[in-house]
């Protein structure tokens, strides 16, 4: 259990992708079967625990400690998980010999009933170290919240292993905790598990972008063209009556969209793009958001913003592996299976004709829909390839749209850039003429070079109005304020930020040295865009 | 004669029932001012905030030790580091004073005895017509091989500190802290491990640990360490070979895997660019609470202390013996809450311009 909550401590405070995954590996590697699957499963989710609920936490504390010492220390910390951990009393007599490992846990925390729970919980706190306590607490209030995905698990794993990440994707949803196989394979001790699970998630396909003369040297003749959805890349699989819905990552999302894996009935896989709406009326942007990230929905929201797939290519159709033929095959067994789905939920991603590159590119500028953000190039000949090849798909986005914003906070970055003031929150003016005030519109924290970085890392420390903890604020008024030109994919409507919108993909594009504060862009700039 | 008693008892419910056996009133032997921390008959204070006549100092860090007093009585090596933080002429006349020597200030008698806390660092025990107080100044009871052990002094108050005067204060054996610290450098022998620590003490501490560790390469550190730790080399408290952590000696690369010490404010700074990719680490007590880590950007919170945990501090009470406690810099409130259920008479002593937060 120290091992795990070491892990859990560390992950927290680490950044930096790369850190987590050396973090996650030098774990897998030294730690054994079965507290190492059991930790994986905690972390990508899949270990099931009957939960306690915080108050229940509370009531086992304060049966052990003076309520007033406790409420002095829960104000200070903040957080009950973590006060909880800290103020646990040792009990009376010796500490215990053997502190408990995280599968000793995890087994008496399942074999637990719903009455006798709360007592096995504080027999276990009584037993572990601190951060031991305080990762117990974690699992069983649910929710790790360490910043790390399934999906940065999985790389792990395939580090670990020294294998492609699609492999253990693919194999991921046909595997039960503690995974003892999974990791006798990767550690080169056993023959790879094998795939018997049904509706197995395929490793999907992904495209490069157009780079500068990338296209000069392709044929048009070549490539089919398609409109690229700004929905989310779903993979539909039914098999042998079991239905999944995978994200790109191969995460189960079949819970967030039930209206949608509900009329998956047939045998195949297929690739696409989830949209909300239906197919003769495509919802925005903002409308998709109303179903992302949800653990469950409403049978509300499903009715005023079902889901649908719009389909543009089939991995598998009944038994047949597909995959291997060229798109121009596919594209046509996807035309004739599409028919037999129902109209509502699937349809066929249209193909765009164009004579030539120039042709495609005023397409691609001037799209017949909101929720489109470019072409997609798909070579005609090219197989169902995994992972991200160059040559046979290519993505093609509409120009960013830009914004001429004022800084007005900047925070130390970490590892590399934490002596850098390198994360930046800028605003656009609002309110009457004569009473502008600057309104926070993003955040971002890239697109600018290393000696941008030194020049605004300098400006914010020469015009620092005050500081909080690593963020600064900085000068910023009608007078005095520096410029910046961010780039954005497009805005959402959004409540919880006071000027109503938020960006996607925000990130610097250009220091506006030369432009005075005042001369910034408005919030109505920003609104005339999100009614468009 | 109804109002005599009245009174009698008030006296008594102020000071503790001894005063009116016949020793003097607690508050009369030392009481706040606004300069620090005042004792009448003996017409001195301990750790003042403002140039006094005659001031007796705990410890050396910057906010208990100031310059500009007439008169300083302090251990030596208190002296020491006051001089090499101040220069010479830090005050006007210095006396060092001895563990365990008795001193006669004014007919009141003061021992310094050993607090724990940094090198030199040193409880005040002020007597008087039978009384005696004992100002621990700050003090820790972990084992330290930078400085002499806390001893527990009986008396009748007890002044202590309450930097970490919260039950959620507990802080591990520093051995496995430091152990944790290796680990990462074993972990990502690519990059360099900043660790931020208090310039005096702390500083030291972390060096004394890593060698007691095994670590045998050079620490690099940051120039505000280099005359105290050079201090503490001469004290015989050997801390191996440290290098300037300077760009003149070469590029990135030389930090390479290196563990590199400074103050907590000189990573924030532009100083910290020579290091490749590096990860920030913080030796302070405060590492204990999470958020604390987080907001300062700390990747690998090292809880390392000079000052006492909240067993400690409760563990030291009982040790005193004191029938009352006063209590200083910090969360006041618990402490005096634990008292009370302890059955031990206890006040907040509000001193101002003390740092509640160094660590």
């Amino acid at each position: 259990m120290n091992r795990f909550a070491e892990l859990l401590d560390r992950l927290v405070l680490t950044p930096s992708r790369n850190g987590k995954l050396t973090l996650l590996t030098d774990y897998f590697r030294s730690v054994e079967d079965p507290d190492r699957g059991l930790a994986l499963a905690a972390i990508t989710g899949d270990l099931s625990i009957a939960a306690v609920k915080p108050a229940m936490l509370r009531t086992l504390v304060i049966e052990r400690m003076d309520p007033v010492l406790f409420g002095y220390s829960y104000d200070y910390v903040g957080d009950l998980a973590e006060t909880v951990s800290l103020v646990w009393p040792q009990p009376p007599g010796d500490p215990p010999d053997h502190s408990p490992t995280l599968a000793e846990v995890v087994a008496k925390l399942q074999a637990a009933s719903r009455s006798d729970g709360p007592k096995v919980l504080a027999r276990l706190l009584d037993s572990a170290s601190i951060s031991a306590r305080f990762a117990i607490i974690k699992l069983v209030t649910g929710g790790l919240r360490i910043g790390v995905s399934a999906r940065l698990a999985k790389q792990a794993l395939a580090d670990l292993g020294q294998v492609d990440v699609a492999e253990i994707e693919e194999l991921w949803h046909g595997l039960t905790p503690p995974y003892a196989g999974l990791f006798a394979w990767l550690e080169g001790k056993a023959e790879r598990p094998e795939k018997t699970a049904l509706a197995l998630f395929r490793p999907v396909m992904l495209s490069n972008a157009v780079g500068d003369g990338d296209l000069e040297k392709l044929d048009p003749a070549d490539y089919a063209a398609e409109w690229k959805w700004d929905g989310i890349r779903v993979q539909a699989v039914c098999e042998g009556g079991v239905r999944r819905l995978y994200s790109r990552t191969g995460d189960d999302v079949s819970g967030a969209f039930p209206d949608l894996a509900e009329a998956m009935d047939f045998s195949a896989a297929l690739d696409g793009e989830l949209l909300v709406g239906d197919p003769q009326a495509t919802g925005t942007f903002s409308d998709l958001q109303q179903r992302l990230n949800r653990k469950s929905v409403t049978p509300k929201i499903q009715q005023r913003y079902p889901a649908f797939m719009r389909c543009y290519d089939a991995l598998q159709i009944g038994d047949e592996d597909l995959r291997a033929l060229s798109f121009r095959e596919r594209r046509g067994r996807l035309e004739s299976f599409i028919g037999t789905l129902d109209p509502s939920r699937f349809d066929l991603s249209p193909l765009v004709e164009f004579p030539d590159w120039t042709a495609l590119e005023e397409l691609r500028r001037a799209p017949p829909h909101p929720i489109i953000e470019g072409v997609m190039l798909k070579r005609w000949d090219s197989p169902y390839l995994t992972g991200r090849p160059k040559g046979p798909w290519f993505k093609w986005k509409r120009d960013p749209h830009t914004v001429d914003a004022v800084l007005m906070y900047a925070q130390r970055g970490h590892g590399k850039r934490s002596s850098f003031y390198s994360d930046y929150t800028f605003g656009v003016w609002s309110g009457p003429e004569g009473a502008e005030e600057l309104v926070p519109v993003g955040k971002a924290y890239f697109g600018f070079t290393d000696e941008e970085l030194k020049q605004i890392d300098k400006y914010v420390r020469d015009n620092t109005i005050e500081r909080f903890g690593p963020v600064r604020s900085v000068r910023a008024d009608r007078r005095e304020g520096l410029v910046l030109e961010v780039a954005f994919e497009g805005l959402n409507r959004s409540t919880r930020h006071k000027s109503g919108v938020a960006m996607r993909f925000p990130r610097i594009s250009r220091l506006r040295w030369d432009k005075p504060a005042a001369e910034a862009d408005r919030i109505e700039t920003l609104q005339a865009l999100l009614d468009s | 004669m109804y109002a005599g008693v009245s009174s009698l008892l008030q006296q008594a419910s102020r000071g503790g029932i001894s005063n009116y056996l016949g020793k003097m009133r607690a508050s009369d032997l030392l009481h706040p001012r606004p300069e620090g921390l005042y004792c009448p008959p003996g017409d001195f204070f301990i750790d003042p905030v403002r140039p006094v006549n005659r001031a007796l100092i705990t410890h050396g860090h910057s906010d208990h030790a100031r310059s500009g007093h007439r008169a300083v009585l302090a251990t030596r090596q208190t002296l020491d580091i006051m001089g090499l933080r101040y220069g010479e002429g830090f005050a006007g006349t210095t006396q060092a004073a001895a563990l365990g020597e008795t001193i006669a200030l004014n007919g009141v008698t003061v021992t310094f005895h050993p607090a724990g806390h940094v090198l030199g660092s040193a409880q005040i025990a002020v007597e008087h017509q039978g009384r005696r107080i004992v100002a621990s100044g700050d003090y820790k009871r972990q084992k330290d091989a930078t400085c002499e052990s806390f001893e527990p002094v009986k008396c009748d108050v007890f002044i202590t500190e309450a930097t970490f005067g919260l039950p959620v204060f507990r802080h591990p054996p520093d051995s496995e802290e430091i152990a944790r610290l290796l680990k990462s450098a074993a972990q990502f022998p690519e990059r360099s491990h900043l660790v931020g620590a208090y310039a005096l003490g702390k500083a030291q501490r972390v060096m004394r640990l890593l060698r007691d560790a095994g670590f045998d390469r050079p620490i690099y550190i940051h120039g505000a360490l280099a005359k105290l730790s050079d201090y503490y080399q001469n004290q015989g408290i050997d801390l191996g070979r440290l290098e300037p952590a300077t760009v003149e000696s070469g590029g990135k690369d030389d930090f390479t895997g290196a563990i590199v010490i400074g103050p907590p404010s000189a990573f924030a700074d532009r100083w910290a660019r020579r290091f490749p990719d590096p990860i920030s680490c913080f030796a302070s007590g405060w590492m204990r609470i999470r958020q604390r880590a987080k907001q300062g950007g700390v990747e690998l919170p090292l809880i390392i202390s000079d000052h006492s945990d909240w067993d400690e501090l409760t563990a030291t009470i009982k040790e005193t013996g004191a029938e009352e406690i006063w209590v200083t810099h910090g969360r006041e409130e618990a402490l005096v809450r634990w008292c009370e259920l302890e059955g031990i008479a206890a006040r907040p002593l509000h001193l101002v311009g003390y740092e509640d937060e160094g660590d």
